[in-house]
C-alpha cells in the first residue's frame, strides 16, 4: 500500500473576499441609502437642494458673513444705513449679543451682588449634575440639599433674605405684629398640630409617639426655613423687578417643575380617588386649567389674583406669575401621572391592602414608584413644555430670557436691521440646548429604568 | 378546644378606623375647605371692587369699544361699535387661525411623518431635524422669528414681489384675490352640498354590493368628478356667478385692492403650522411603526399592491394609534393661537383680554368670557374628535 500524498485536505479557511466595491464602504452605503431607485434619487436630489437653500446661507449669516467686534451699531450697519459694510450685507451682529450678555443673563441685577446669582448657577449644577448621575453616590443626601436646602439658600441670596415675619394667628388687639408675634402664632400652631395628631391616634389606639415625631420634625423644619428665611444676613435687597434674562427663566422654570411634580401626583390621586367629591374636584380642577391657554391664566394671576386677596395682601408680579405656571402646569403633570397610575396592574393594590398598608403607606411605598418609572419620558415632556412656556411671562412684562431680547431691542445704539434676527437666533440656540438636553436624558434615564418588564 | 367566633358580633374598630366614617369625614373635610375658599375668593372679589368703584355685570359689553381692530374680514367692525362685536370679531379671528392652522399643520405632519420612516437617509435625516429643532424651541419665539425676523426683510409696498395670478406680497402683508360673490352664487354651494351627500350615498352602495356580489365601484374617482364637475357645471350654467377681484399694481403706494391678509397673521400661521407639525410628525411616525410589519406582509401575500396595502390595511390601523393624541394637538394649536397677543394680532385674547380690559378694567367679566371662550372651542374639538375615533377604532368583542 502506498500512501497518498496528494491528498489535500484544507486546515485553514479561505480568507473571505473583500464585498465588491459596489456594495462596501460609502459607495455602497450611497447605493443602498441614496440611490437604490430612480425615485429614490430624485428624492435625495430634492432633499440635497433643500439643505443647499438653508444650510450655507444660515452658516453665512450666523458665522462667515458677522460681525464679530465692535462697540456700537456702526459696527454693523451698512453704507446705506450709515455704516462702513458693503450695501446688501445681512448677518448677525455678534458684538451687541456681547454688550447685552450680562442683561440677557442676569437682566438689572446690580453689578455688586452679581456674585449671588453666578454663586448659585454654579451651585445648582454641581447639584444637580450628580444627581442626574444614576452611579454617584450620596443620593439621599443630594436630593433633601436640591429639594430643601437649596431653594432655601436661593430665595436668601437672590431677594436678600431678611423677609419680615409678622405673625399670622392671634388678632391685632391682643399682639402687636412683630417677629416675636410670628414665633407665639407658630408655637401655637405647632401644638395644635401635635395635638389633633395625639387626638387621632388616642381615637384610632395606636401608639402615639411616632407619629408625633414625624410632626414635630415637620414643623422644627419648617420653624428653621422660616428663621433662615427671617434672619438677616447682611445682604443688600434686590428686588425681584430686577431679576431678569435667563436667571429668571430659570427660577421661573425650576419652581414650575419642583411645585407641579407634587401637586400633580396630589391631583392625579384624587382623581382616581373612591370619593365622588375628591374625584369630582379633581377632574374640574384638572379640566379647567387644561382647557385654557396658559397666556389667559397669566392674564388671570396678573390681574384678577390681587382682586381675590384680601386687603393689604399683595404678591408681586413675579409671584403671581409663579401661581399661575405652577397651578397650569400641575394640570397636566396630574394628566400624566395619572397615565402611569393606570398602567399599574390592579393586583398591585391589591397585593398592597393585602400586606396590610395603609393608602398612602400602598401609594408611597408600591404604586407611586412604579407608576411614576413608566411615565418618566411624559414627565420630562411636560418639563420641557413648561421650560418653553416661561417665555410667556415675557407678554405680562416680566424680562425673562426672550422678554430681555426684546428690551434690548429699543436701544437705539445697537438698533440695527439684523438686531431682531441675530438676538432671536441667540435665544433659539439656548432654548434647543437646554430642552434637547432634557429630552436626551430622558431617553437615557428610560433605559437606564428599563427592567425588562415592559411586553 | 378552640374559640368560637359568633358571626353575630360587630367587629370591634374604633369609629375613626372605619373607612366609611373617614371617607365621609375626609369629603366633608374637602367640600368645607373648598367652599371657604371659594367664598372667601368671592367676598374678597366683591370688597376689593367696591373699593375700587368698579360695578360688576355684564352690562359693559354694550358700551362702545372706541378702538380700531386693523383685520375683521366677516364683520364690518368700526370704533362706534359695542365691546360685544369686539369680542365676536376676535372669536372669528381666533377661528380663522384654529382652522386654517390645522389644516396646513395636519398636512406638513403627516409629510414630515411619513418622511422620518422614510428609507432615503437625507429625507429622513431632514425630517428628524426639523422635528426636534422645531420642538425645542418655543413656539412664542418662532413667532417673534417669523415676524420680526423673516417677513420684516419682505420688500416695501412700493416694490411687492408680484406672485402673479397669488397677488402681492409685501412687508404690510399679503393681497390675496378676493372672490366677488354675485346673486346666483348660493346655488353653486348647494349644488356641491349636492355632490357631497351623493358621493357619500355612491359610497354606501358600492360598500353594499361590494359586500353582496364582489364587484368593486371606483368610488374615489367617482365622487371626486362628481364633486368637481356638479359645481363647475352649476357656475357656468348660471353666467359664472363668482369673480375675482385681483390686486391693482398700479397704486399710487403700492399695490391696492384684493383681499388683505395682515402680516400678524400670516407670521402666526407659518409660527403655529410648523411647531404644531413637528410634533403631528412624531404622532405619525409612531402611528405607523405600532401597526405590525406582519400586517403588510400578509397585505402582499393577498396581493394588494402597494398603494392598496397602505389604504386598506396600514393607514387605517395607524390612525387608531394616531387620532387620540392628534387631537391634543389640535386642541395646543387652538390654545397657542392665544400667543396672538405678543405680535398683536387681534384675536380674542389680544382685543377682548387685552385692550378691552386694559380699557375699561372688567377683569373678572372679560376673563371669564375669553376663558369660556376657549373651554367651548376645546370641547367641540374633543367631541368631534371623540365622535370620529369611536368611529375608527378597534371593535372588539
Amino acid at each position: 500500500m502506498t500512501q497518498n500524498n496528494n491528498s489535500f485536505v484544507r486546515d485553514k479557511m479561505e480568507v473571505a473576499l473583500a464585498p465588491p466595491i459596489s456594495e462596501a464602504g460609502i459607495t455602497g452605503w450611497m447605493k443602498k441609502n441614496l440611490f437604490s431607485s430612480p425615485f429614490n434619487t430624485v428624492l435625495t436630489l430634492i432633499g440635497a437642494y433643500l439643505i443647499y437653500l438653508i444650510v450655507p446661507p444660515l452658516l453665512e449669516f450666523s458665522f462667515f458673513d458677522a460681525v464679530w467686534s465692535g462697540t456700537d451699531r456702526n459696527a454693523c450697519t451698512t453704507e446705506q444705513q450709515g455704516g462702513a459694510l458693503p450695501n446688501g450685507w445681512h448677518a448677525a451682529c455678534w458684538p451687541y449679543i456681547g454688550a447685552y450678555m450680562q442683561f440677557f443673563t442676569f437682566g438689572r441685577y446690580p453689578d455688586a451682588e452679581l456674585w449671588r446669582p453666578i454663586f448659585l448657577f454654579v451651585l445648582f449644577f454641581a447639584g444637580l449634575i450628580p444627581l442626574m448621575m444614576p452611579t454617584a453616590p450620596y443620593k439621599r443626601f443630594n436630593m433633601i440639599f436640591m429639594l430643601l436646602v437649596y431653594p432655601v439658600l436661593a430665595f436668601i441670596l437672590l431677594g436678600g433674605g431678611n423677609v419680615k415675619l409678622n405673625g399670622f394667628l392671634l388678632p391685632e388687639s391682643i399682639m402687636a405684629p412683630s417677629e416675636f408675634k410670628f414665633w407665639v402664632d407658630f408655637a401655637i400652631l405647632t401644638a395644635v398640630v401635635l395635638g389633633i395628631v395625639l387626638l387621632m391616634q388616642i381615637l384610632t389606639k395606636t401608639d402615639p409617639i411616632l407619629p408625633l415625631l414625624v410632626a414635630l420634625g415637620i414643623m422644627v423644619v419648617i420653624g428653621l426655613v422660616m428663621f433662615f428665611m427671617s434672619a438677616d444676613f447682611g445682604l443688600h435687597e434686590v428686588e425681584t423687578d430686577n431679576w431678569g434674562g435667563l436667571l429668571l427663566t430659570l427660577v421661573i422654570a425650576v419652581t414650575g417643575i419642583a411645585a407641579s411634580l407634587p401637586i400633580g401626583i396630589v391631583l392625579a390621586l384624587g382623581r382616581r380617588s373612591e370619593m365622588p367629591t375628591v374625584r369630582l374636584l379633581s377632574v374640574i380642577f384638572i379640566e379647567f386649567w387644561r382647557g385654557v391657554p396658559l397666556i389667559t391664566v397669566l392674564f388671570m394671576s396678573s390681574v384678577m389674583l390681587p382682586l381675590f386677596l384680601p386687603e393689604g395682601v399683595n404678591f408681586d408680579k413675579l409671584l403671581r406669575a409663579l401661581i399661575g405656571v405652577g397651578l397650569f402646569s400641575a394640570a397636566y403633570m396630574a394628566e400624566v401621572v395619572r397615565g402611569g397610575l393606570q398602567a399599574i396592574p390592579k393586583g398591585q393594590f391589591e397585593g398592597a391592602m393585602a400586606v396590610g398598608l395603609s393608602y398612602w403607606q400602598s401609594m408611597r411605598m408600591i404604586i407611586l414608584p412604579q407608576a411614576i418609572k413608566i411615565v418618566i419620558p411624559g414627565i420630562v415632556n411636560t418639563f420641557i413644555g413648561l421650560f418653553k412656556d416661561t417665555t410667556l411671562v415675557s407678554v405680562i412684562g416680566l424680562f425673562d430670557l426672550l422678554g430681555a431680547i426684546n428690551n434690548s431691542h429699543t436701544d437705539s445704539s445697537w438698533a440695527t436691521p439684523v438686531m431682531a434676527l441675530t438676538s432671536y437666533l441667540f435665544c433659539a440656540v439656548i432654548y434647543f440646548v437646554f430642552c434637547f438636553a432634557m429630552a436626551r436624558y430622558s431617553l437615557f434615564m428610560e433605559r437606564q429604568l428599563d427592567t425588562g418588564h415592559k411586553n | 378546644m378552640s374559640e368560637r367566633i359568633s358571626a353575630s358580633e360587630e367587629p370591634k374598630v374604633a369609629l375613626l378606623n372605619d373607612p366609611k366614617i373617614r371617607s365621609l369625614a375626609f369629603q366633608i373635610l374637602v367640600v368645607v375647605l373648598t367652599v371657604w375658599v371659594i367664598y372667601s375668593i368671592i367676598s374678597n372679589a366683591a370688597a376689593n371692587l367696591e373699593r375700587q368703584g368698579i360695578s360688576s355685570g355684564f352690562d359693559f359689553l354694550w358700551n362702545t369699544a372706541g378702538f380700531g381692530v386693523n383685520f375683521s374680514p366677516f364683520i364690518d367692525y368700526s370704533e362706534t361699535d359695542t365691546l360685544w362685536t369686539v369680542f365676536w370679531v376676535g372669536i372669528q379671528n381666533t377661528l380663522i387661525v384654529a382652522i386654517i392652522g390645522i389644516f396646513f399643520a395636519t398636512i406638513l405632519g403627516f409629510i414630515v411623518g411619513v418622511m422620518r420612516l422614510s428609507n432615503n437617509w437625507v429625507i429622513a435625516k431632514m425630517a428628524y431635524v426639523y422635528v426636534e429643532v422645531l420642538r425645542n424651541i418655543p413656539l412664542l419665539l418662532q413667532i417673534f422669528i417669523w415676524y420680526k425676523g423673516v417677513l420684516a426683510l419682505l420688500p416695501d409696498s412700493r416694490d411687492s414681489l408680484d406672485l402673479g395670478f397669488f397677488g402681492f406680497l409685501n412687508v404690510k402683508g399679503y393681497l390675496a384675490p378676493k372672490p366677488i360673490f354675485e346673486s346666483g352664487s348660493g346655488i353653486i354651494v348647494i349644488a356641491l352640498l349636492v355632490a357631497v351627500v351623493a358621493a357619500i350615498f355612491i359610497a354606501r352602495w358600492a360598500k353594499k354590493r361590494q359586500m353582496a356580489t364582489g364587484q368593486q365601484f371606483p368610488v374615489f374617482w367617482a365622487s371626486l368628478g362628481l364633486i368637481i364637475l356638479l359645481p363647475l357645471l352649476a357656475y357656468f350654467l348660471l353666467g359664472r356667478p363668482i369673480g375675482v377681484e385681483m390686486p391693482n399694481a398700479a397704486g399710487k403706494f403700492g399695490p391696492k385692492g384684493g383681499m388683505k391678509v395682515i402680516p400678524e397673521l400670516i407670521a402666526l400661521l407659518v409660527a403655529l403650522a410648523t411647531y404644531t407639525a413637528a410634533f403631528i410628525a412624531e404622532i405619525v411616525r409612531a402611528g405607523i411603526v405600532a401597526v405590525n410589519k406582519g400586517q403588510s406582509e400578509a397585505s402582499f401575500a393577498l396581493g394588494l399592491s402597494r398603494g392598496q396595502t397602505l389604504r386598506l390595511n396600514i393607514i387605517p390601523q395607524a390612525m387608531r394609534v394616531i387620532i387620540p393624541p392628534l387631537t391634543s394637538q389640535f386642541l395646543n394649536l387652538t390654545k397657542n393661537s392665544s400667543l396672538a397677543v405678543a405680535i398683536a394680532y387681534p384675536d380674542v385674547t389680544s382685543v377682548f383680554a387685552g385692550t378691552a380690559l386694559n380699557q375699561g378694567g372688567q377683569a373678572i367679566e372679560i376673563l371669564f368670557m375669553t376663558m369660556a371662550t376657549y373651554l367651548v372651542m376645546s370641547l367641540v374639538i374633543s367631541l368631534f374628535m371623540n365622535w370620529y375615533n369611536s368611529r375608527v377604532k378597534l371593535i372588539e368583542r
